[in-house]
């Protein structure tokens, strides 16, 4: 369990003020010199130790990532922060920007001096219109403070930090087709490689990292990487802020521990399942893209990137969705179906027909208007188009499909049976 | 996809920006490396949408390409490839309902049935007195205040069909309801749990 001195984010609820002033309470921008003075070697070393992966689902080493910038030239490099927040179920990075922007700005600082970048886009989704609000008049605060701008915070570093707003497509929280938005374009993934941190925002050195990732770096560097390292299992280790939507009785974001148990996160924070435990049908862990899993899973499974793989599942984003034995669990599945047809950027065949294709025969499946074999074509369908690609939204379209049935297949044949004997 | 994407409406010939809006449109495209000026296209087409009745005429499409030195055919793409632009009219407030698994499992259904049964529109239509336009959306990402619409700029969250209905009344009688959480709890905080 997460102590409460080891808390990161003490403003997520917005309970206390969330500007300047109140910030500073909070311990943001109180030595950020000092960590910059630590130097870009030691703070990329610091963030690797602390075995902080990336927040925005993929779980990628940070500090790694950090470390394939290329060494300074004439090319500009850049910091942009992934705040396109739209992955279902997921909802922190709006309450860190809403509530904590400076903490996320502070992060930024940090992260912009060890990758060599003087500017930074936070690219933020369109809809967040109050939230978008909240992080200008926070960069507004910032600049006239001396935080951020020429000479940051009095450390000798140049950072400018730049918002920016797009306007409604899932496909831009994957971070190629960021850059393409960003960039003035259709948000439409690019071909890897050359990787951002080759070419990336106009074709300059570039990083793309996630809200939450950004905005725990200052702690991380405050405290030590022994102090992150020590929560959670080895290799999971940190906080996290966990979303809890769906059948539960107060749902709820958290930040916990990494590796908590789902039924204790569950249990403690968002009051339990509605009508208990023992009611509980299945939970997508980790936002729409993982694969659901079953009650007997969900008892034991702990809340990790290795433990939710080792289920054939994920933590992505750590948003989980709750669904009791009231669901209609082919129908939640089919409407994520409907989700990643809506959001195919078409570019790719495999994609654009096939998430229309699978949407089609879910829905049939919903009605239990489908023959047995089709259940096998389905699948056989999300392993085609996985992996064949330009980016993975192909494949998360097919994984949720592939968790329905992996752990819920007599239920879908028992509905073509019921079809099919009313029809009789 | 942009929705409603009905390119036949009627478009007004010419568009230009408001004095103080071509001064935003400058800053904004200050934040942008020189020759790096169509970054700026979102946040142009942005202001030009706010400022026509929350719609986005070829017209303005067209001043935002000569602004920026883009082909037209560039910003039409953009415009018609993210789903915040509305290239035909829409109502006076538009009703952006969440229907993806996280806020149907907690009633997005019955916002919906609001919508029909009081408005007497479904997605992609507008009510007769042009007060209401209602879209089906995707996940808004506020799952935890489930289920949730966004009319115009604000999020209305932890709603249920009554409290939905309410808040149309009021907005066609030009009261300003109370934006967030419906239910009165602050943020994402459990619900019942006290402040810390």
């Amino acid at each position: 369990m997460l102590a409460e001195k080891d808390k990161v984010f003490t403003n997520l609820y917005g309970f206390d003020d969330w500007k300047l002033a109140g910030a500073r309470k909070r311990g943001v921008w109180s030595n950020t010199k000092e960590l910059l003075a630590l130097g870009q070697a030691k703070i990329i070393d610091e963030v690797k130790n602390s075995g902080l992966r990336g927040r925005g689902g993929a779980g990628f080493s940070t500090g790694m990532k950090w470390s394939f910038m290329p060494k300074p030239s004439d090319r500009p490099h850049y910091l942009v922060v992934n705040a396109d927040e739209s992955e279902p179920g997921t909802c922190k990075d709006r309450d860190i920007i809403r509530f904590d922007p400076h903490r996320l700005l502070e992060g930024i600082v940090c992260g912009a001096f060890a990758i060599n970048a003087h500017a930074s886009y936070i690219y933020i989704r369109g809809e967040f219109v109050n939230e978008a609000k909240n992080m200008q008049i926070a960069i507004e605060e910032a600049y006239a403070a001396g935080l951020i701008g020429k000479n940051a915070c009095g450390s000798g570093w140049d950072i400018d930090i730049y918002l920016h707003r797009g306007a409604g497509a899932y496909i831009c929280g994957e971070e190629s087709a960021l850059l393409e938005s960003l960039e003035g374009k259709k948000g439409q993934p690019r071909n890897k490689p050359p990787f951002p941190a080759n070419a990336g925002l106009y074709a300059s050195p570039t990083t793309v990292n996630n809200v939450e990732t950004i905005a725990v770096v200052p702690e991380i560097l405050r405290r030590g990487a022994a102090w992150f390292a020590g929560m959670g299992r080895e290799k999971n280790s940190g906080n996290k802020v966990y979303c809890i939507s769906g059948h539960v009785n107060q749902p709820c974001n958290v930040e916990e521990v990494m590796s908590i148990p789902m039924r204790e996160l569950i249990e403690k924070y968002a009051g339990g399942v509605r009508g208990g435990w023992d009611n509980l049908l299945a939970v997508i862990p980790g936002g729409s893209s993982t694969p659901l899993l079953p009650k007997d899973i969900c008892n034991t499974v702990l809340m990790d990137f290795d433990a939710l793989k080792a289920v054939q599942s994920g933590l992505g984003t750590a948003g989980l969705i709750v669904m009791d034995k009231s669901t209609d669990l082919i129908y939640a599945i089919a409407r994520l179906s409907r989700f990643y047809m809506h959001e195919s950027c078409g570019q790719c065949t495999p994609c654009r027909e096939g998430t229309g294709w699978m949407y089609r025969v879910m829905q049939r499946m919903v009605k239990g208007n489908a023959r047995l074999e089709e259940i096998d074509m389905l699948i056989d369908v999300t392993r085609e188009i996985e992996g064949h690609t330009i980016c993975a939204h192909g494949d998360a379209a097919g994984w949720p499909i592939q968790g329905l049935i992996r752990h819920f297949r007599p239920m879908v044949e028992q509905r073509i049976l019921d079809y099919r004997k009313q029809a009789a | 996809m942009s929705a409603p994407a009905n390119m036949n409406a009627k478009q007004p010939k010419t568009f230009a920006f408001t004095p103080a809006n071509l001064e935003k449109a400058k800053w904004f495209i200050a934040k942008y490396p020189k020759n790096r000026e169509a970054s700026a296209v979102i946040p142009l087409l942005q202001l030009a949408q706010a400022q026509h009745d929350n719609w986005l005429p070829v017209a303005a499409m067209d001043v935002v390409a000569e602004m920026l030195e883009m082909p037209p055919v560039r910003v039409y793409e953009v415009a018609s490839f993210y789903t915040m632009f509305n290239r035909a009219p829409v109502g006076k407030f538009l009703l952006q309902v969440c229907t993806t698994t996280p806020c149907w499992l907690r009633g997005s259904d019955d916002i919906k049935h609001v919508c029909k049964s009081k408005l007497g529109i479904s997605d992609g239509e507008t009510s007769k007195d042009g007060m209401f336009s209602m879209m089906e959306v995707e996940c808004l990402g506020a799952c935890v205040n489930a289920p949730m619409v966004q009319i115009n700029d604000d999020y209305y969250e932890d709603l249920t069909g009554d409290s939905f209905a309410q808040i149309c009344d009021e907005l066609a009688a030009g009261k300003t309801p109370s934006i967030g959480s419906q239910t009165g709890r602050q943020g994402s905080h459990p619900a019942s749990a006290k402040k810390a």
